[in-house]
């Protein structure tokens, strides 16, 4: 065992993939901008990377405030808060489930199928091909799927909290019988618009970009066999996991503890 | 035509070129030139780097040293505007075809059109069914490419590589995993497009007959270098060991059938 040396070695290569992911980002980014005026492209997209991603966001969400209206209410009910549920159950989705949740849901599902598309595209030549076509891959390919993934999170974020907090009123209401003006006007009371929503919005549209960004360095970046873009796959997945869930404790700390 | 006709002005040129894969040295001064109007066979065992070989005359790959030359310029060693130019006068056939897989067949022989240029469809579709009926497969214009047999692909994938007018095509392993049949249709179009089109071919392959059969001119590369050069017909009868090794299929020469190993008794005794 030579653990300096292995530790050493990864460090290196570590910085190496980092070095790499900001060239590839500042190549997307100007891909971007260029396929802006092709909205067809760009629409197309869309409904890849969003649309079909919209039923797993939309039966989660509605589970989740489910069970926020069932954990909500039993503890509310011991201080007979339970006017309260409305308040509790939107903050929970605007500020945190939502945004987190909606970006791990969309790693998995829209993530994971980015890195595996751009990976094979370069495995069967298909990037090197538009290359000699003098057609730059970065324009055609990835610039359109980056505006794609960073408009379709915050959306998807959006639709997450809104099915959630029906969710929650379906299990209030329906089972508890709390009063439906009680939980709709206790959520109005309590949601702040910029303290609450727009940081939300604030969180999903930094998830949205990086889990698109990673997604698109690892398929770009895949050894260019069947196992190169398994691998590159399941680090997207990996990797953009963390950078959501740690990103979301800095974001948290920045904007509600006064960090 | 004579060989000092032939280069008199060539559409291509690599002049002492050097360059490796991280630390693995695959061309060190590679000299060859490409005759215009001509098709010329770049052949080598597998792994020679002939592949290699195209990635850096299409700009795809940056030289260590040395230069390439198309119609004369040197060949851009960065993306840049003038690479791209260059490339619209270069058309590529891979291996694998490289057809994009979420397009139809019409579709992916228009994309350099709808890409390139602000042609109308009405044209478009004339230029496409244009090159489509050259290679045969007018009638399979509406298919996904997953639908097609690897001969068709390539096909197809001719067809794209031509419909920009270019002055040049090359072609990455052209008859690999054909049957005989796709075989001998891809290696008359070859010919045929050449001499009617007035392109120049560059068709890199392990294939000794085949290679020798479509050429006007054959390079023969191995250990970085080019090790003969010739009309066919002169790499044929050449009695230069290692190319009558290759020229033959022989599986002892100079280039060694078994790795580098230690003594064989030894090593099953051990
Ligand atoms: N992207 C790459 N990174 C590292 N090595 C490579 C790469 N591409 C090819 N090689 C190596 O370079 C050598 C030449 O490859 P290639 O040009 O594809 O050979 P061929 O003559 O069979 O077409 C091979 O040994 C191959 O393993
Ligand atoms: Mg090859």
């Amino acid at each position: 065992m030579n653990f300096p040396g292995n530790l050493g070695r990864f460090g290196l290569r570590f910085v190496a993939r980092l070095g790499a992911s900001f060239l590839f980002l500042v190549q997307a980014l100007a891909g971007a901008v260029k396929s802006l005026p092709r909205f067809h492209l760009i629409i197309h997209q869309l409904y890849s990377v969003g649309v079909l991603t919209m039923l797993i966001i939309l039966v989660s969400g509605l589970f989740v405030g489910m069970v926020l209206g069932l954990q909500g209410y039993y503890q509310l009910v011991n201080f007979s808060a339970e006017s309260s549920l409305g308040m509790v159950v939107a903050l929970f989705l605007v500020r945190e489930l939502g945004p987190v949740l909606a970006a791990l849901l969309f790693a998995g599902r829209a993530g994971s199928a980015l890195t595996a598309e751009i990976g094979l595209m370069k495995a069967t030549e298909q990037l090197a091909a538009m290359e000699m076509m003098a057609v730059d891959p970065m324009t055609r390919v990835i610039g359109p799927r980056f505006i794609a993934g960073f408009i379709a999170l915050p959306i998807l974020a959006a639709m997450l909290s809104g099915v959630g907090v029906l969710g929650g009123y379906l299990v209030g209401h329906g089972q508890f019988g709390v009063d439906a003006g009680v939980y709709w006007s206790s959520m109005q009371n309590g949601v702040d618009l910029v303290d609450d929503v727009l940081n939300g919005v604030i969180k999903s549209v930094v998830f949205g970009f990086v889990v698109t960004w990673v997604a698109l360095f690892e398929g770009y970046d895949a050894v260019p066999t069947s196992e190169g873009v398994s691998r590159a796959t399941t680090r997207t997945v990996v990797t953009s996991s963390l950078a959501i869930l740690g990103g979301d404790y800095v974001l948290t700390a920045l904007m509600f503890g006064g960090l | 035509m004579s060989e000092v006709n032939m280069f008199e002005n060539p559409i291509a040129q690599a002049k002492s070129v050097h360059f490796s894969f991280d630390q693995r040295s695959i061309f060190n001064g590679l000299d060859l030139q490409i005759p215009r109007g001509k098709v010329t066979a770049i052949m080598g065992p597998s792994g020679c780097g002939k592949s290699t070989f195209l990635g850096l005359l299409g700009g795809r790959l940056a030289t260590l040293a040395g230069t390439i030359w198309f119609d004369g310029d040197a060949v851009p060693q960065r993306k840049s505007d003038a690479l791209y130019v260059m490339r619209k006068k270069m058309g590529m056939l891979f291996q694998n075809s490289a057809l994009l897989t979420d397009l139809t067949v019409f579709e992916n022989v228009a994309f350099p059109l709808r890409e390139q240029t602000d042609l109308p469809d009405v044209l478009i579709r004339i230029l496409v069914l244009l090159k489509l009926e050259m290679v045969g497969l007018r009638g399979a214009r509406d298919l996904m490419p997953a639908a097609l047999s690897g001969g068709m692909s390539r096909r197809v994938a001719l067809a794209r590589a031509i419909v920009l007018d270019p002055k040049m095509v090359m072609y990455d392993e052209p008859f690999v995993g054909l049957d005989p049949i796709s075989m001998g249709v891809i290696v008359g179009l070859i010919r045929k497009l050449n001499d009617a089109l007035g392109l120049t071919s560059v068709v890199v392959t392990h294939d000794v007959a085949e290679g020798c059969s479509i050429a006007d001119y054959v390079y023969l590369l191995d250990s970085g270098k080019v090790i003969g050069h010739g009309t066919p017909e002169e790499m044929l009868a050449s009695t230069q060991p290692e190319i009558h090794q290759f020229m033959n299929g022989l599986p002892d020469g100079p280039v060694g059938y078994h790795y580098p190993a230690n003594d064989y008794l030894t090593d099953l005794r051990s």
